[in-house]
C-alpha cells in the first residue's frame, strides 16, 4: 500500500533519514522504533508532505505521493496524528472531530454523525461538548487520532500516540487500534517508544538508527536482533 | 441557541423595526451609525474572527466601494443598485490580490496585518491624486431630497437609509449565522485555531483563507456604498485614513471577535456610551475635542483587561442565552 523507496533528508547538512527504504502491506499494523533522534518523525513528516524529501520516492496506492502537499497527502488517504498534539483549543471536542469529517461529509448533519461515530469508538464521546483545551494529555492524544479517523483514511500515522498514557489506558488504545485494524480494515502505520504497545500491536516492526534501516521484520524476531539491541544498549565492549 | 435567546432576538428585531416611529432624528441617526458599524464590524468578524486573518485595512474596502458607486453616480447618473456591483467586484479583485500575495509567500500574523495597512495607505495617497474623484479636495453627492423616497438612486429621508442597513445588518447575521455552522466556518475556525493541524485533515489552506478574505471584502464594499450614499461626501483623507480602520474591528473586538452578536452589541455600547458622554458634557458646557477617542481607549483598555474575550461571550453566559 505504502512504498518508501531510499529516501533522504538532510537539516542544515545534518543526515535525518539517508535511504530508507520499507513497505507498509495492506491491512497491516506496521511500527516505526528507534532511539530518540533516529528521523522517525522525519520520516513521518516526508510522507505526510510536511516537507518532501531531498531524495528517494514514496508512493501510496500506486501514486507517487512525495512533495505533494500535507492536505493532498489526507485526501489522497493518508491521516496522520502530531507528536505534540494540536487541538483546536477554542472549539468543542466534537467541533474539533467535525472538521475530520467535512472532508467527505457535504453537510453539517453529516459530518456530526461521523464524528460522534468516531468519539464513540476512541470513548471520548461524553466528553463531546467539552472544549478541547479542558482535556486532559490523555484525552487530547484520543482526540487527535479521532479528527484524524474522522477524514476515513486508509492508512492511518500516529506518531507516539501513547507517550504519557498510563499502562491500563495504553491498553485502552491498543484495544482500539487492533478493532479499527480487523474490523475495518485500516492499515496503521505507528511510531512508538512504548514497547508494551508494539509488541501487542505490530504484524511488523522497522527499526530505524541514526537515518538508517537497521532491521525490519516481525516483532519477536526484531527484539532478538543482534543490532537492534546494540543500538538501545550500545555494543558490547572488551575490557 | 438557546430559547431564551430566540424570544429576545424577536423583541430586539421588532424594536428595531418600529424604531423610526418613535425616535427622532437624531435617535435615528445615531440607530444608523451604531447598524452602520454592526454591519461592517461583522464583514470584518469574517476575515478575522472566523479565519483568524487579521486585517487592519479595512477601510480600503469602504473606501474602495465608496468611491466606486459615488462617483458612477456623480459621472454618469448610474444609481448603485448598478455600481453596487462594481464596487464588490472591485474589493473582491483587491482582496484577492492582498490574500494571494500574503498567503502565497506565507505572509502571516503581524506581518499580513502589516500588508493590509499597506494597501489602505497607498490607494489613500492614490486617490489624494486622482482628479477624476476630486483628489483630496472630495467627492460631493448632492444632498438626497429629504422627503420623498427615490428607490432606484437609493435616495430619501433618514428612515429609508436605516431600514437599509437594518437590513443589510439582519442579512449578513444570518448569512454569518449559516457560514459559521457550515463546512466554511468549521475549516475557518479550524485555520484560526491551528493551521498545521487544519491542513493534515485535509483542508486545502489557501483556497479557504482567500475565500475568506473576498467574502469579507464583498461586504465591506457594500457598507461603503451605503456611507456614500447616507453621508454624501467622499474624502480620502477621512474614508482610507487607518482610524477608520480602527474604527471598524472596535466594535466586534469589544463585543467579541468571531461571535455573531459581537460587533452588533460591540457597536452599541460604543455608541451609545460615547454619544451620552459627550451629551453629557455638552450639557454642563464642556466641549472636549477627541472626548469619543479617549472614550473608545478607555472601554477598549477594561474589555482587554477584565474581558478578553469580549462583551458578548460573559454576557450570554450570565443571561443564560448560550447553548
Amino acid at each position: 500500500m505504502l512504498t518508501v523507496d531510499r529516501i533522504s533528508k538532510s537539516f542544515r547538512g545534518l543526515k535525518a533519514v539517508s535511504g530508507a527504504s520499507f513497505e507498509v502491506a495492506q491491512g497491516s499494523i506496521t511500527a516505526l522504533i528507534g532511539p530518540n533522534g533516529a528521523g522517525k518523525t522525519t520520516c513521518f513528516n516526508m510522507i505526510a508532505g510536511v516537507f518532501p524529501p531531498d531524495s528517494g520516492e514514496i508512493t501510496f496506492d500506486g501514486r507517487k505521493i512525495q512533495g505533494i502537499r500535507p492536505d493532498q497527502v489526507c485526501v489522497a488517504g493518508i491521516g496522520r496524528t502530531f507528536q505534540i498534539v494540536k487541538p483546536f483549543a477554542g472549539l468543542s471536542v466534537l467541533d474539533n472531530v467535525m472538521v475530520g469529517s467535512f472532508l467527505k461529509e457535504k453537510t453539517a448533519r453529516g459530518a456530526r454523525a461521523v464524528a460522534m461515530e468516531v468519539l464513540k469508538k476512541l470513548r471520548l464521546d461524553a466528553k463531546a461538548e467539552l472544549l478541547a483545551s479542558s482535556l486532559t494529555l490523555p484525552d487530547r492524544k484520543r482526540l487527535e487520532v479521532a479528527r484524524a479517523l474522522a477524514t476515513r483514511p486508509k492508512l492511518l500515522l500516529l506518531d507516539e500516540v501513547m507517550a504519557g498514557l498510563r499502562p491500563t489506558e495504553c491498553d485502552l488504545m491498543v484495544e482500539v487500534f487492533r478493532d479499527l485494524n480487523r474490523a475495518d480494515g485500516l492499515t496503521i502505520m505507528l511510531i512508538e517508544h512504548v514497547m508494551r504497545a508494539v509488541m501487542a500491536l505490530a504484524h511488523k516492526v522497522v527499526v530505524l538508527h541514526h537515518g538508517v534501516i537497521i532491521a525490519g521484520g516481525a516483532p519477536a524476531e526484531v527484539v532478538r536482533n543482534q543490532a537492534v539491541l546494540d543500538c538501545y544498549l550500545g555494543e558490547e565492549t572488551e575490557v | 441557541m438557546s430559547r431564551r435567546a430566540v424570544v429576545l432576538l424577536f423583541v430586539l428585531g421588532g424594536f428595531l423595526l418600529v424604531l423610526p416611529k418613535i425616535a427622532n432624528p437624531y435617535l435615528l441617526s445615531v440607530a444608523t451609525l451604531i447598524l452602520y458599524l454592526a454591519y461592517t464590524g461583522q464583514a470584518w468578524n469574517v476575515m478575522m474572527g472566523f479565519a483568524g486573518q487579521l486585517s487592519l485595512g479595512h477601510s480600503l474596502y469602504v473606501g474602495v466601494g465608496a468611491y466606486a458607486s459615488a462617483a458612477l453616480f456623480f459621472h454618469y447618473g448610474i444609481g448603485p443598485w448598478a455600481g453596487l456591483w462594481l464596487s464588490v467586484a472591485l474589493c473582491v479583485a483587491l482582496g484577492a490580490a492582498i490574500g494571494f500575495l500574503a498567503f502565497r509567500f506565507g505572509i502571516s500574523g503581524v506581518y499580513f496585518a502589516l500588508l493590509t495597512i499597506a494597501f489602505a495607505e497607498f490607494t489613500r495617497v492614490g486617490f489624494d491624486h486622482l482628479q477624476w474623484t476630486g483628489g483630496s479636495g472630495g467627492l460631493f453627492l448632492k444632498v438626497a431630497q429629504r422627503d420623498q423616497i427615490d428607490l432606484a438612486n437609493f435616495r430619501g429621508p433618514p428612515e429609508m437609509y436605516y431600514y437599509a442597513i437594518l437590513f443589510l445588518t439582519v442579512a449578513a447575521f444570518a448569512a454569518c449565522n449559516l457560514l459559521l455552522k457550515s463546512k466554511a466556518g468549521y475549516y475557518w475556525q479550524a485555520i484560526r485555531e491551528n493551521e498545521e493541524a487544519a491542513q493534515a485533515l485535509g483542508i486545502n489552506t489557501f483556497r479557504w483563507k482567500m475565500l475568506a478574505v473576498v467574502i469579507s471584502a464583498a461586504m465591506t464594499a457594500v457598507s461603503g456604498v451605503f456611507f456614500a450614499f447616507y453621508y454624501n461626501n467622499l474624502f480620502p483623507e477621512q474614508i482610507f485614513h487607518i482610524s477608520r480602520s480602527i474604527e471598524i474591528i472596535l466594535a466586534p473586538v469589544i463585543g467579541g471577535v468571531g461571535t455573531l452578536f459581537g460587533p452588533i452589541l460591540g457597536a452599541t455600547v460604543l455608541t451609545v456610551l460615547s454619544d451620552s458622554i459627550t451629551e453629557l458634557l455638552a450639557h454642563f458646557g464642556w466641549e472636549v475635542p477627541g472626548i469619543k477617542q479617549v472614550f473608545y481607549g478607555v472601554v477598549l483598555l477594561l474589555v482587554i483587561m477584565f474581558l478578553p474575550n469580549g462583551i458578548w461571550p460573559a454576557l450570554s453566559r450570565k443571561l443564560g442565552l448560550a447553548k
